[in-house]
């Protein structure tokens, strides 16, 4: 058998870990789409030479741990306070990108208040917000944008709006607020969302960066866990049943 | 000036970074002086009317996470809201600064001055093991110089300091001597003081920095838990603030803080002049708490009153110094009423003077 | 010397800008002083008191029980008050609106008609003015020039225009009080 070696040159690499991605092993399950969502925050980070300039907010949810996985330095929040404690931070360096990264359980519930006044204040920072429509951490409990039907732990027999009200697009709602400068829904499914997904990041920091008011990307993601599918089956429940609801797009620029 | 608008003056003296509250009586003189001062066009100070307290506390310990100097004003419904962040900042060894105007409770309550929350500032009031420095000003001058001083103990140990007032003190008008402003610490500043944990943008040269409560290992947690018990303990041994009056020939000792010190000031006069060796012992720090002075003038006084705006809290502790060596008991008024020092000095008489002859 | 007064009255009568003046005149004489209102929705309309302390002394308690003056303007702070001044102390109260008169006899007791003479002079709002020149007359704690100068002090610039008029009404006040036979 013939002997090879593989070389590395420079030159040819094409595709590699963000810098500011740590050699930390990831918490999340396989299929989940915080992963993604992290490399796309440290790219655009990276890429818009802020490293040393970005202060992000973890909440409390799957993704508390996000300041283990990118090098840059945070602030962990209470649970659904991440926009008031990124105000307070924007506020006192004023020259700094400050970035929140909540779930739906984060911000559409505990952290309606905080998350709406941060917008209405039209705090300059952008607020990352992850929907995949259940409590991942905590088990796999209903969320506020659980879908209608759906089972859960604490909607064993699918969310009834009798019972449990409905799901809710949080996102339409701030778009209303004038402190608000740009509200999109992403996903990262598919290379070509992965793709749409980061410009609409970057685009997010260049406003708060520009002191244009807040900016809020929503992931539109997967839970298999919390799901109980597959990480393909998950893409395709969610393909065909979260998108037809929380459909992907620009909701508001300005 | 009034108690409530010498916090402000103090804030921005003092070169607080930021201030962050809710209206609530009766503090809102606080906010609403900060607003009209505008310090964020002189010293740079941003002050910001956060949508609720429990938000303010969170802007706060943002703020903290920063290194900065940075403060909330409430009254005891608002400071139960913020408990849990003032729980978060002290896991996090986060410096900052908590004023808390009492009023009567449980609930709602009243508006009228109370101490009923001694309790929620000495032992907690969030849930798990931590401690606030709580300061007790019983004039308007001490509620401008505990300020600077909640601030330096603040950041001495990174721990949260609370200055525990009431109705009285935040309302009243007194003289006061204000100190010449200090800046704000520069970024630089800030770097060279708190560098070594602050949130100021993570330089290719250092670890990230990262501010959080959180560890799930309960050996990791545990550490952390030792940490803060270690700085507690440094606390209690360095930090302990109190003053006597008439105290060295006393035969009773009233123990009162903040407006209730004024009142038996007013007590131990009255009772002189009828008499009786009344002295008076007046924490300054609740906590750390004054115990070993209270527990030396126990061997030589025949009784103690412990006079509170309340229903017995502070006697607690007091007891636990005393130890059982004389007796201690408890006199108070609740729900926003005030004693006068003639209805301190007849309980005096009545619970200490007259049973232990 | 030391004064504990009272000023009690409805909300909206100047009961504590009327204290506040008289601190501040004391702070223009080097006193100590204290200025503890009522304070909360009593303010809007209900009944409001304000407690003044001036003395060479330094202050123990801002509270009392028993005041050296006291000085009501209202019915309900008529039943309250009353009582509470000290043996040989002072009482002053406008008739206006009083259906029940103060009957104690150990003390001295002084009336003014400030609200009939503020609608005389065509300005209710020097009421709490000729009250405070009235209380100073019978009670000189501070001299009338601190007093003038408390009352700037304690008036927002926008306000300074009315000095003339309230230092006329203080005078004023002096003259129309009357011991009450």
């Amino acid at each position: 058998m013939a002997e090879f070696e593989v070389e590395i040159k420079p030159e040819n690499l094409v595709y590699g870990t963000p810098k500011l991605i740590t050699d930390r092993i990831m918490h999340y399950c396989p299929g989940c789409s915080h992963g993604t969502i992290h490399k796309l925050v440290a790219e655009v980070i990276e890429e818009m030479g802020l490293a040393e300039k970005t202060i992000g907010v973890s909440p409390v949810g799957c993704s508390v741990f996000a300041y283990n996985y990118i090098d840059i330095d945070w602030v962990q929040a209470a649970h659904g306070r991440a926009a008031a404690v990124a105000t307070a931070v924007k506020r006192l360096y004023p020259e700094k990108m400050v970035f929140t990264y909540q779930g739906d359980g984060d911000l559409a519930a505990i952290g309606t208040g905080e998350s709406i006044h941060a917008c209405n204040r039209g705090e300059n920072i952008v607020v990352i917000y992850i929907n995949n429509a259940i409590y991942g951490m905590t088990g796999g409990q209903m969320a506020p944008t659980t879908l209608l039907g759906m089972k859960t732990a604490t909607t064993p027999y699918g969310r009834d709006p009798k019972l449990h009200g409905y799901p809710y697009k949080i996102a339409d709602m701030m778009a209303h607020l004038d402190g608000v400068c740009y509200i999109t829904r992403q996903s990262v499914h598919t290379p070509v969302n992965v793709r749409k997904a980061k410009k609409a990041l970057r685009k997010a920091f260049e406003n708060a960066m520009a002191g244009k008011g807040l900016s809020l990307v929503e992931f539109v993601a997967t839970c298999n866990s919390g799901w109980k599918q597959s990480p393909v089956a998950s893409n395709r429940w969610m393909e065909e049943n979260m998108l037809p609801f929380y459909p992907l797009g620009d909701i508001k620029d300005i | 000036m009034k108690g409530n608008e010498v916090i402000a003056e103090a804030a921005v003296r003092y070169g607080c970074d930021g201030y962050f509250g809710y209206p609530i009586t009766p503090q809102s003189e606080v906010m609403e002086s900060l607003m009209e001062m505008k310090p964020w066009e002189t010293t740079g100070m941003v002050v910001v009317q956060a949508e609720s307290e429990v938000a303010s506390i969170n802007m706060v310990y943002g703020g903290a996470a920063c290194g900065k100097r940075v403060m909330t004003s409430s009254s005891s419904p608002g400071i139960s809201l913020m408990c849990e962040g003032i729980s978060y900042i002290a896991g996090a060894s986060l410096p900052c600064l908590i004023v808390n105007v009492q009023r009567g409770g449980p609930g709602l309550g009243t508006i009228q001055p109370s101490q009923s929350d001694y309790f929620q500032a000495t032992k907690g009031g969030g849930h798990g093991d931590y401690h606030l420095i709580a300061l007790a000003p019983n004039s308007v001058q001490e509620m401008y110089d505990f300020v600077g001083l909640g601030f330096d103990l603040a950041f001495k140990y990174r721990v949260p300091a609370m200055m525990l007032a009431d109705g009285v003190i935040g309302q009243m008008m007194e003289k006061v001597v204000l100190d010449d402003p200090r800046p704000r610490r520069t970024d630089e500043q800030i770097e060279q003081e708190c560098g070594d944990w602050a949130l100021t943008g993570k330089k290719k040269e250092r670890q990230r920095h990262v501010i959080t409560s959180l560890e799930l290992d309960p050996y990791a947690q545990e550490v952390v838990n030792e940490k803060l018990q270690a700085t507690y303990r440094l606390i209690e041994a360095n930090e302990v603030r109190y003053q006597t009056t008439a105290t060295e020939d006393a035969d009773y000792l009233l123990v009162a803080y903040g407006s209730s010190a004024r009142i038996c000031a007013k007590v131990v006069e009255m009772a002189r002049e009828a008499g009786y060796k009344v002295g008076l012992l007046r924490p300054i720090t609740l906590w750390p708490f004054p115990g070993k002075p209270i527990a030396e003038l126990a061997g030589q006084v025949k009784g103690i009153l412990s006079v509170e705006l309340n229903s017995g809290q502070m006697i607690e502790d007091v007891r636990l110094a005393v130890n059982g060596r004389v007796p201690v008991e408890h006199y108070g008024r609740m729900g926003g009423v005030v004693y006068s020092p003639g209805e301190v000095f007849e309980a005096l008489k009545e619970k200490i003077i007259n049973k232990t002859k | 010397m030391t004064e504990e007064l009272i000023i009690a009255g409805f909300g909206g009568q100047g009961v504590l800008s009327m204290g506040k003046i008289l601190a501040y005149s004391g702070v223009m004489q080097d006193y100590e002083v204290s200025w503890m209102p009522s304070y909360g929705p009593e303010m809007r309309g209900g009944t409001a008191n304000v407690t003044v302390m001036i003395s060479d002394k330094p202050i123990s308690s801002p509270i009392a029980h028993e005041f050296d003056t006291a000085i009501i303007l209202n019915q309900q702070s008529m039943d309250k008050f009353e009582s509470q001044v000290k043996k040989g102390g002072i009482l002053i109260y406008d008739t206006n609106g009083i259906t029940r008169h103060p009957s104690r006899t150990d003390i001295r007791i002084y009336t003014i008609d400030a609200t009939e003479e503020a609608a005389r002079l065509g300005n209710p709002r020097l009421f709490n003015t000729l009250i405070l020149g009235a209380y100073l007359k019978v009670r000189p704690v501070v001299t009338l020039e601190s007093t003038y100068k408390g009352l700037k002090k304690s008036l927002p610039e926008r306000a300074h225009k009315t000095l003339p008029q309230n230092e006329e009404a203080i005078r004023h006040g002096g003259e129309i009080i009357r011991e009450r036979a």
